[in-house]
C-alpha cells in the first residue's frame, strides 16, 4: 500500500473537495429557502423552486458522502467531532429531512395545505443552515479531546462565537440563493433579488471581517498562521481578494449582469472556505489532531481511494452535464414538474 | 429520561431511525428487480400490458427511492453521533465498506436512474432497458456492502487489532466473512418476498374493489407465482443461516429458541413452541415443547445438543424474552406465505384465483407481512448479537458516544416527532399511488431537455395523483 503516497493527505483534499461541492451547491438551495420569507407570493416562489428541483438532491448527496469519506479515511476525527457537536448536527439533519420533503410535497400538496409545506420548508432550510453554521464555528472553537476522543460536556458547542458562525452561514447561503435566482429569473423577481443580494452581500462582508477578527484574538495558533513573516505576504492575498469580490458583487448586483453575481458570491464563499483552510490546515480536529494522527490504517484508505477516484470523476462529469441541461432562465408558468 | 439510561436510548434512536430506513430499501430492490422483469417481458412479448404495469410500479419505485434517500442521510450520520467508540475502533473496516456503498449508490443515482425514471422517449427501448438492469444490480451492490459490514460485525475475520483499533489485513476475508453469503441471501430474498407481497395485496385490493382488468390480474398472478416458488427457497435459505449462527454465535441460538440448560445425553433439545423466557428467573415460563424437534431442525439428527443459555455467563447472555418472539413472528410470517402461495396455486388450478373472496382478502391484508417479517428478523439478529456490537471484539456498552440521558432522549422524541410526519405523508402518498391502479400508459413523461423535465426521484410521480392515469375503475361496465 505504501506506494510513498500520502494518503492522508489525499484523502483530507477529497474530504476538503467535497465538503466545498456541499457548500457551494446545497448552499444556494438552502438559500431560497431563507430567502422565501421575502417573497409572499405563490407564482415567485414556484419559479424560485423551480430553479432548484432538479439538482438539489444530487447535492445533498455530497454531504452523504462527506460523513462516510469522513468514516472512512479519518475514524477517530468522524468520532470525535460528531460527538462533540451532536446536537447541532441532529438538527441539522432533522432540518434537511423536512426541507427535502416539503420541496417535494409542496408541488404535490392541495392550495389549502401548500402553506404549511411552504412554512415547513422556510423552516428547515433556516434550521439546517443555522445549525451548520454553528458547527462550523465550534468546529473551529475547538474540540476537547482526551485519549483520542471527546472529553468535553454536551453544551460545549454552544458559545457566542457559534452563535455567530451560525448566523453568518445564514447571510451567505441567502447571498449564493439571491445571486443564484438573478441568474436564473428575469423582470421583477429578478430585480428583488439584486435588492437582498446585495443586502446579504453586506452581511456576509461584515461575518467574514468579524470572524477574520475575532478568531485570531482568541486563538493564539491562529493569529502566528496569519501573522507571522514569510505567512503574512503569503496569506496577504486572501482578504484583499475579499474586499476586491465584493466590491465587484455589489456592482454586478446592482448592474445588468446576470451571471457575474452568482460567480462572485462563489468566489467570496470559496475565498472564506480558504481562510478557514489556512486557519486550521494541517489539523482535522482542532485544535491539537492532525489528519495524520486521525488517519485510518493504510489498507482502509487505500481500498477506499480505489472506488472513490473511479466514480467521483464520474459524478462529477454527470453533474456538469446536468447543470448544462438545465442552464437558462426558468419563468412563471414553466416548471420541471 | 423515562427510566432509561443512555445507553438504552441510543439503541432505541439507532432501532428507530434504522427501522424506518430499511423498509424503503427493501421495496426498492424489490421493486427495481421486478420493474427489469416487466421491461424484459414487454421487450419480448410486446404485450402493452407489461409496459403499463412498468409504467405504474415506476411511479411508486420513485417515491420509494426518494424516501430512502432522505431517511439514509440520518444514518450516514448515526454512527459517529450515537456510537463513536465503535467508529474509531471500528472504522478502518467499517466505514471503507459504507463509503464504497455511498459510492454505488451515488454513481446509479447519478447515471442509470435518471434514464430509468425519465427517458422512455428519450433513448432506444434497449438503452433504456439496460439503465433498468443496471438500476436493479445498482440495489443488489448497495446490499451487498451493507450487508458485507453488518456480517463482518457478527462474524469478524480479516483483520487484527493494533493498538486498540482495527485493522484490515485482508479485506476479502473481510467481505466474504463466515456469515456474510447467508445474511445476503436470505435478505435479498426477504425484500423480493416483501415486494411480492405488496404487488399481491394491491392487486388483490384492486380485485376486491371490482376493478378487474387484465393487468390488475397480472399483478397478482406474478406476485403469487413469486411467492410459490420462493417463499420453500427462503425457508431453506433462513435454515442454512440458522446453522452458520449457531456455529458462530451459539448464544444468539439458545436465546432464539429459549433453551436454558443442556439436556441429559441422548435426550435432545425440544422446540419450544409457544413460551416467556425469563431472563431474571433463567427458565422459559409457560413453555409448550415439542420434544427433540429443536435437535432436529438445528442438528438435523434426534440427539444433537446444542449450547444452552447457562454456558454463558448472564453478562453475555442476549436478551432471550425479546428474540424468542421477533424470531417466532418472522417464522410465523414465513410460514403464512408458504400457506398463502399454497392456496393460490389451489386456486389457480381451480381457475378462481381472481374470484376467492377470503382468499384475496388475506392477500391485501399480508401486504405488510415481508416488511414485518423483514424487521422482526432484523430484530432477532441485532438484538441477539448483543452484548456485542462487534462480535467477540467490543461490547455494545463500550461502543456508545458520552452523551447524557437528557440529550439522548431529546434527540429521540424529536426523531419519532419528525419521522412520523415526514414518512406518514411520504406513505400515505405512496399508497394513493397504489390505489390509483395501473392505467394505459399516456404520453410522453418527459425527462431531460424536455419543457416537462422532472429529473428527481419523487417527481416521477404525478403532481396530483387524482389527475394521473384514469384508474379503470369502470372497466367492467
Amino acid at each position: 500500500m505504501d506506494a510513498g503516497i500520502d494518503l492522508p493527505l489525499v484523502w483530507a483534499v477529497i474530504i476538503l473537495f467535497g465538503i466545498m461541492m456541499y457548500v457551494v451547491m446545497d448552499g444556494f438551495d438552502l438559500g431560497i429557502g431563507i430567502l422565501f420569507p421575502f417573497l409572499p407570493d405563490r407564482g415567485d416562489r414556484d419559479v424560485m423552486m423551480n430553479s432548484v428541483a432538479p439538482v438539489w438532491d444530487g447535492n445533498e448527496t455530497w454531504l452523504v458522502l462527506g460523513g462516510a469519506g469522513l468514516l472512512a479515511a479519518f475514524p477517530v476525527a468522524y468520532a470525535a467531532v460528531l460527538t462533540a457537536l451532536y446536537l447541532p448536527l441532529v438538527l441539522m439533519l432533522v432540518g434537511l429531512v423536512f426541507r427535502g420533503v416539503a420541496f417535494e410535497f409542496r408541488f404535490k400538496a392541495s392550495d389549502r395545505r401548500r402553506h404549511l409545506w411552504d412554512k415547513a420548508f422556510i423552516g428547515g432550510s433556516l434550521v439546517a443552515t443555522f445549525f451548520q453554521g454553528v458547527t462550523l464555528g465550534a468546529y473551529i472553537g475547538g474540540i476537547e479531546m482526551r485519549d483520542g476522543a471527546f472529553a468535553g460536556g454536551p453544551f460545549d458547542w454552544l458559545s457566542p462565537f457559534s452563535l455567530f458562525t451560525g448566523c453568518g452561514l445564514v447571510a451567505a447561503y441567502a447571498l449564493l440563493g439571491g445571486t443564484w435566482l438573478i441568474m436564473k429569473t428575469d423582470g421583477e423577481l429578478q430585480r428583488r433579488m439584486r435588492g437582498l443580494s446585495r443586502a446579504a452581500a453586506w452581511a456576509v462582508f461584515g461575518a467574514i471581517a468579524v470572524i477574520s477578527v475575532w478568531t485570531p484574538l482568541t486563538h493564539p495558533q491562529i493569529s502566528e498562521r496569519w501573522f507571522s513573516l514569510p505567512n503574512l505576504f503569503w496569506f496577504a492575498p486572501v482578504p484583499v481578494l475579499v474586499v476586491a469580490v465584493l466590491a465587484g458583487l455589489l456592482r454586478a448586483a446592482r448592474t445588468e449582469s446576470h451571471s457575474g453575481p452568482f460567480l462572485l458570491a462563489l468566489a467570496l464563499v470559496f475565498l472564506g472556505y480558504t481562510g478557514l483552510g489556512i486557519s486550521l490546515w494541517p489539523s482535522i480536529v482542532p485544535p491539537g489532531l492532525s489528519i495524520w494522527q486521525a488517519a485510518a490504517p493504510p489498507q482502509s484508505m487505500g481500498f477506499t481511494l480505489v472506488g472513490a477516484l473511479l466514480i467521483i470523476p464520474v459524478i462529477l462529469a454527470y453533474t456538469a452535464w446536468s447543470y448544462y441541461v438545465f442552464r437558462g432562465k426558468v419563468r412563471h408558468g414553466e416548471g420541471y414538474h | 429520561m423515562f427510566g432509561l439510561t443512555a445507553l438504552e436510548l441510543a439503541r432505541i434512536q439507532f432501532g428507530f431511525t434504522i427501522s424506518f430506513h430499511i423498509v424503503f430499501p427493501a421495496i426498492t430492490i424489490g421493486l427495481a428487480s421486478y420493474l427489469a422483469v416487466l421491461e424484459g417481458l414487454w421487450l419480448r412479448t410486446g404485450n402493452p400490458l407489461y409496459r403499463d404495469l412498468y409504467h405504474f410500479w415506476l411511479k411508486i419505485f420513485a417515491v420509494n427511492f426518494g424516501m430512502g434517500v432522505v431517511s439514509g442521510l440520518v444514518m450516514a450520520y448515526q454512527f459517529g453521533t450515537n456510537w463513536s467508540y465503535f467508529s474509531s475502533f471500528a472504522g478502518g473496516i467499517t466505514g471503507p465498506l459504507l463509503t464504497y456503498e455511498v459510492l454505488t449508490a451515488f454513481f446509479l443515482e447519478a447515471g442509470f436512474l435518471g434514464v430509468m425514471l425519465f427517458g422512455w422517449n428519450r433513448v432506444g427501448p434497449g438503452l433504456h432497458f439496460f439503465s433498468t438492469l443496471m438500476v436493479a444490480l445498482g440495489t443488489l451492490i448497495s446490499a451487498t456492502w451493507i450487508l458485507a459490514s453488518n456480517s463482518w460485525m457478527q462474524t469478524p475475520q480479516g483483520h487484527e487489532i493494533i493498538d486498540g483499533r482495527v485493522v484490515p489485513v485482508d479485506w476479502l476475508a473481510v467481505i466474504f466473512n463466515p456469515s456474510f453469503p447467508y445474511r445476503l441471501a436470505h435478505m435479498v430474498v426477504a425484500a423480493y418476498l416483501s415486494t411480492a407481497l405488496f404487488v399481491g395485496a394491491s392487486g388483490a385490493w384492486h380485485l376486491l374493489k371490482g376493478r378487474d382488468t387484465p393487468a390488475v390480474r397480472k399483478m397478482l398472478s406474478m406476485a403469487m407465482w413469486m411467492l410459490l416458488l420462493v417463499t420453500p427457497v427462503q425457508i431453506a435459505i433462513g435454515d442454512m443461516h440458522g446453522l452458520n449462527t449457531l456455529e458462530h454465535q451459539p448464544a444468539k441460538i439458545a436465546a432464539v429458541e429459549g433453551h436454558w440448560e443442556r439436556p441429559e445425553p441422548g435426550a435432545g433439545v425440544p422446540l419450544i413452541l409457544f413460551g416467556i423466557p425469563d431472563m431474571a428467573r433463567e427458565e422459559t415460563r409457560h413453555a409448550v415443547e415439542i420434544p427433540r424437534l429443536g435437535s432436529l431442525i438445528l442438528t438435523h439428527s434426534l440427539d444433537g445438543e446444542i449450547p444452552a443459555l447457562k454456558d454463558f455467563p448472564p453478562e453475555d447472555r442476549p436478551n432471550s424474552t425479546i428474540v424468542f418472539w421477533t424470531f417466532r413472528v418472522m417464522v410465523g410470517l414465513g410460514f403464512l406465505m408458504l400457506f398463502l402461495g399454497a392456496w393460490s396455486a389451489w386456486l389457480r388450478w381451480r381457475g378462481r384465483l381472481y374470484a376467492s373472496r377470503p382468499f384475496l382478502r388475506l392477500a391485501a391484508c399480508m401486504g405488510p407481512s415481508g416488511l414485518v417479517a423483514v424487521l422482526a428478523g432484523w430484530y432477532t439478529t441485532e438484538i441477539g448479537r448483543q452484548p456485542w456490537v462487534v462480535y467477540g471484539l467490543m461490547r455494545t456498552g463500550d461502543a456508545v458516544s458520552p452523551h447524557g440521558p437528557l440529550q439522548m432522549g431529546f434527540t429521540l422524541v424529536l426523531f419519532i416527532v419528525v419521522y412520523c410526519i415526514v414518512f406518514g405523508a411520504g406513505t400515505a402518498y405512496m399508497l394513493r399511488q397504489v390505489a390509483q391502479g395501473p392505467g394505459p400508459h399516456a404520453g410522453p413523461p418527459g425527462g431531460p431537455g424536455q419543457a416537462h423535465q422532472p429529473m428527481r426521484p419523487l417527481s416521477a410521480a404525478p403532481d396530483d395523483p387524482g389527475a394521473g392515469p384514469a384508474a379503470p375503475s369502470h372497466a367492467r361496465s
